[in-house]
């Protein structure tokens, strides 16, 4: 000890201080908690895929109500299949559909053709028809000879195969369409038809009344009319062939109301006194008068509904429709699950067991009863959208609460709980800024994932017609489907388009919100690679 | 054990009668309609009127629950099946939900499991992946949308299976002959989907778990084979989970689902829901809903129990 008081001064040296280290401020930034959820998210392929999926379905939704197409229904263009005149010729989206067809239907079909070519009741060709722009015929297939009768596989247009319709007009609209034939150079009026005449018979659906323009018999078949030679005589009447009209042997005789000079006759008089009211009956080709009506020829990219609306414009409306449902569910289960389990969990104890024995009732009733009532109860006072909304909410916020109760006994008893109480802050501080903000990313997730659940009820709602959310502007997928389901064999188009779309829906907001609950469990971190 | 049983299923009942009461104010505070024939609505409106129907609302439910608990008197159904009690109704509708439902569930648990076990064991490998992918598919596309495609497929483009399940009459009168099988099938093959996708997810999940404990390693190096220490080890405690899964999927069957009833028109318990609903008979949709929460109540409670049975570590709220 005492040597070590009495060190030689020679023997200290200084001490070389250059080569003590300190901390470093890091290069790198740091990664917070959401940073790095946001960097394994981005990770998982499928779940990005599945995110851009999602933007350009609602981008769809947004954005094709505001391409300016009118939002109209038009009856007698119910049903019909994808037309769109630019992807037509590439041999898709042709309003076609492929039937089979007879001997009489055929030369029904071709007729509209003909008679589209002739405004002026001077009569056309065979092939005229043929090659007219409104020739329903599209193409013909296989023929079937069995003994004398023949079946034909024909592609129709179903949108030309609408043909002539009997409307009535005004007098004022009258001189107006003729005006527009004349500017335009298309023709809509054409030449009433003598349905009087013994070679009429009116067919039963009266849509189809004014294309039957050509004589007939009584089984509808194309006839000849010979005039006898001799006076009082019954004229001979001889049925055509598909093949005679064909091959130019014969033609179609057309049966049109004429006055006296043989004029066909565009209009009748059926009422009304003055220019404005005065009732005109005519004979209109629809394809030419819809795009008087509309000023477009009908294009339909998806066809259209059982309804006649543009099953584009209504898929849009039922997608934008879930959206909003499952976006305003999520988040109203979001603030009421995360308050109600905050509470159970924080507090605990009696208050706990009682918040639990509610939640156990409401969570006991099934989900389609709760629906049910409240549709029954309030859909009258309050519309059906905001009575489901308070349907899915009575019940869907119990999940989310007994997640925050479960995060919040987690993390209640921790030490930087402790450490805020031991500083004075207020139990609704601890709550919201500490333990809340802990259990953020599990309350999230969840709540993304209820979006494809909601999607998916509501859909099935209005599919049993439970919930009813058909309307002029508004409808729902449900709806769509459950309007197509029993007619969906027939037109295939009515079916497989929103089904895609819900289907597309679901798939891509479970991989998105599975990808996100991934994203956000820290325990998942490098058990990837 | 027992105390803990006996607890549960008196908590159940506790439930199960709140929510009744709500449901039965909830129902016969509507407005009724009557038939627009003229002798039928003068015999039913005196029927309602000698059945209290008029009275105040806790005396109608005082008399409900004495016609339950003295003469098992749920109502009469008055549009549905005219005039006969709704336990009658519902009780004949019973048969043909439970039929499909449990054909599918034979179906669907063996393929279900299995394919959950393949994929678990071939984690990571193109059989995993396949299965995966197809398994993500099927949980997530509405039922309806494989309805109608089973529909299309199977009883439109090929003509196996009728499009709707056959009425009794044309099925030679029973629910358990062979027409009457055949025309269930589409019914059951587009239920299958959802179940065996659900049902191998979770094996799926619950197996690479217990693939990568400690007891799986012990168990190799003590020297049992892969598909020894499988079978023996990994299965049985994935299994604790699954079993209960089962077991509520069972019980579900009971109440079956409403939209492949509707699609199919199988003459069940959902589409009596929608009926009931449509023609609003109230006394029926009352006794449905009765019949949907006791089902639901059952399932949750039986899981939470069978849990306890199957793994004697796991019993819940015991001390």
């Amino acid at each position: 000890m005492e040597e070590l008081k009495n060190i030689p001064k020679e023997k200290f040296e200084f001490a070389d201080r250059s080569d003590i280290s300190h901390d470093k401020k890091f290069d790198t930034k740091p990664i917070g908690y959401f940073k790095d959820a946001w960097l394994r998210f981005c990770k998982n392929k499928a779940s990005v895929v599945a995110a851009v999926i999602i933007i350009v379905i609602i981008l769809y939704a947004l954005i094709t109500p505001l391409c300016g197409i009118p939002e109209f229904m038009d009856t007698y263009y119910a049903r019909m299949g994808p037309r769109n005149l630019a992807l037509s010729s590439i041999g898709i989206a042709d309003g076609g559909a492929t039937n089979d067809y007879n001997e009489r239907y055929m030369v029904y079909h071709y007729a509209v053709g003909i008679a589209a070519e002739d405004a002026d009741g001077a009569g056309a060709t065979w092939n005229e028809g043929l090659e007219s722009k409104y020739q329903p015929v599209l193409h013909v297939g296989n023929v079937q000879k069995r003994g004398s009768t023949a079946t034909y596989s024909a592609k129709i247009d179903t949108y030309l195969d609408v043909g002539f319709l009997f409307r009535d007009i005004t007098q004022t609209e009258y001189a107006n369409i003729r005006a527009w034939e004349d500017e335009t150079g298309l023709s809509v009026l054409y030449p009433l038809i003598d349905t009087k005449s013994a070679y009429y018979v009116a067919p039963s659906d009266p849509n189809m009344a004014a294309n039957y323009w050509y004589k007939m018999n009584a089984s509808r078949e194309p006839v000849r009319v010979v005039e006898s030679e001799t006076e009082g005589e019954e004229p001979e009447v001889i049925a055509l062939s598909l093949d005679r009209l064909q091959d130019g042997r014969s033609r179609l005789e057309d049966n049109y109301l004429r006055d006296e000079n043989g004029a066909p006759v565009y209009f009748q008089y059926t009422g009304g006194g003055t220019t404005e009211t005065a009732q005109y009956r005519v004979r209109v080709l629809y394809y030419n008068y819809y795009v008087y009506q509309h000023g477009f020829e009908p294009q339909y990219l998806f066809g259209t509904d059982t309804q006649g609306y543009d099953l584009a414009l209504r898929m849009a409306r039922g997608i934008q429709l879930s959206l909003l449902v499952a976006v305003c569910v999520s988040v109203l289960n979001l603030v009421l699950g995360a308050i109600y389990g905050a509470i159970e969990g924080y507090y605990g104890g009696a208050v706990d067991l009682v918040m639990e024995r509610i939640a156990d009732i409401l969570a006991g009733v099934p989900f389609i009863v709760v629906a049910t009532l409240f549709q029954i109860h309030l859909a009258a006072q309050v519309g059906p959208i905001p009575s489901l909304l308070f349907a899915f909410v009575m019940t869907g916020w119990i999940s989310t609460a007994a997640r925050t109760r479960t995060q919040f006994y987690r993390f209640k008893n921790s030490e930087y709980v402790l450490a805020a109480r031991t500083l004075g802050a207020r139990d609704r501080r601890i709550i919201w800024k500490h333990i809340f903000p802990n259990s953020l990313g599990t309350i999230i997730t969840s709540s993304v994932l209820v979006i494809p659940s909601v999607i998916f009820s509501e859909s099935m709602l209005s599919f049993l017609g439970i919930v009813n959310l058909g309307g002029s502007t508004m409808t729902s997928l449900g709806t769509l489907l459950s309007d197509a389901a029993s007619i969906w064999t027939r037109y295939p188009h009515l079916m497989i388009f929103p089904a895609v779309v819900i289907s597309l829906l679901m798939i891509c907001f479970n991989l998105f919100g599975n990808g996100l609950r991934d994203a956000f469990n820290p325990s998942l971190r490098g058990v990837e690679e | 054990m027992t105390k803990y049983v006996i607890k549960r299923i008196l908590l159940m009942l506790f439930t199960f009668f709140v929510i009744m009461t709500i449901c039965f104010m909830l129902v016969r505070i509507l407005p009724r309609t009557l038939p627009t024939d003229k002798k039928l609505a003068a015999i039913m409106e005196a029927r309602w009127e000698a059945l209290g129907y008029n009275e105040p609302l806790l005396v109608q439910y005082g008399i409900y629950l004495k016609g339950i608990f003295t003469d098992w008197d749920f109502g009469t159904s008055w549009y549905v099946q005219q005039m006969e009690s709704a336990w009658d109704v519902i009780v004949g509708r019973l048969l043909p939900t439970v039929l499909v439902n449990l054909y599918s569930f034979i179906i669907s648990v063996p393929i279900g499991i299995g394919l959950g076990v393949v994929a678990a064991i071939k984690k990571n490998k193109w059989q995993d992946h396949t299965i995966s992918t197809l398994v993500m598919l099927f949980v997530s596309i509405p039922v309806y949308v494989y309805a109608f495609l089973v529909q299309y497929l199977f009883c439109y483009l090929l003509g196996w299976f009728p499009l709707t399940v056959s009425s009794l009459t044309d099925a030679g009168g029973s629910w358990l002959s062979p027409t009457m099988f055949w025309s269930m099938m589409p019914a059951v093959i587009a239920l299958s989907f959802g179940q065996i996708a659900g049902l191998t997810r979770f094996t799926r999940a619950e197996l690479t778990e217990t693939l990568t404990s400690d007891y799986m390693l012990l168990a190799r190096t003590k020297g049992l084979k892969k598909s020894q220490a499988i079978s023996r080890h990994a299965l049985k405690n994935a299994m604790v989970p699954i079993l209960p899964m089962i077991i509520s999927t069972f019980i579900s069957i009971l109440g079956g689902s409403m939209v492949i009833e509707q699609i199919f028109s199988v003459p069940g318990v959902g589409q009596l829901y929608i009926q009931s609903i449509n023609m609003r008979d109230y006394d029926v949709f009352m006794m449905d809903t009765i019949f949907y929460t006791l089902v639901g109540l059952l399932a949750g409670i039986v899981v939470d129990i069978s849990y306890g049975f199957i793994d004697p570590r796991i019993r819940m709220g015991e001390k």
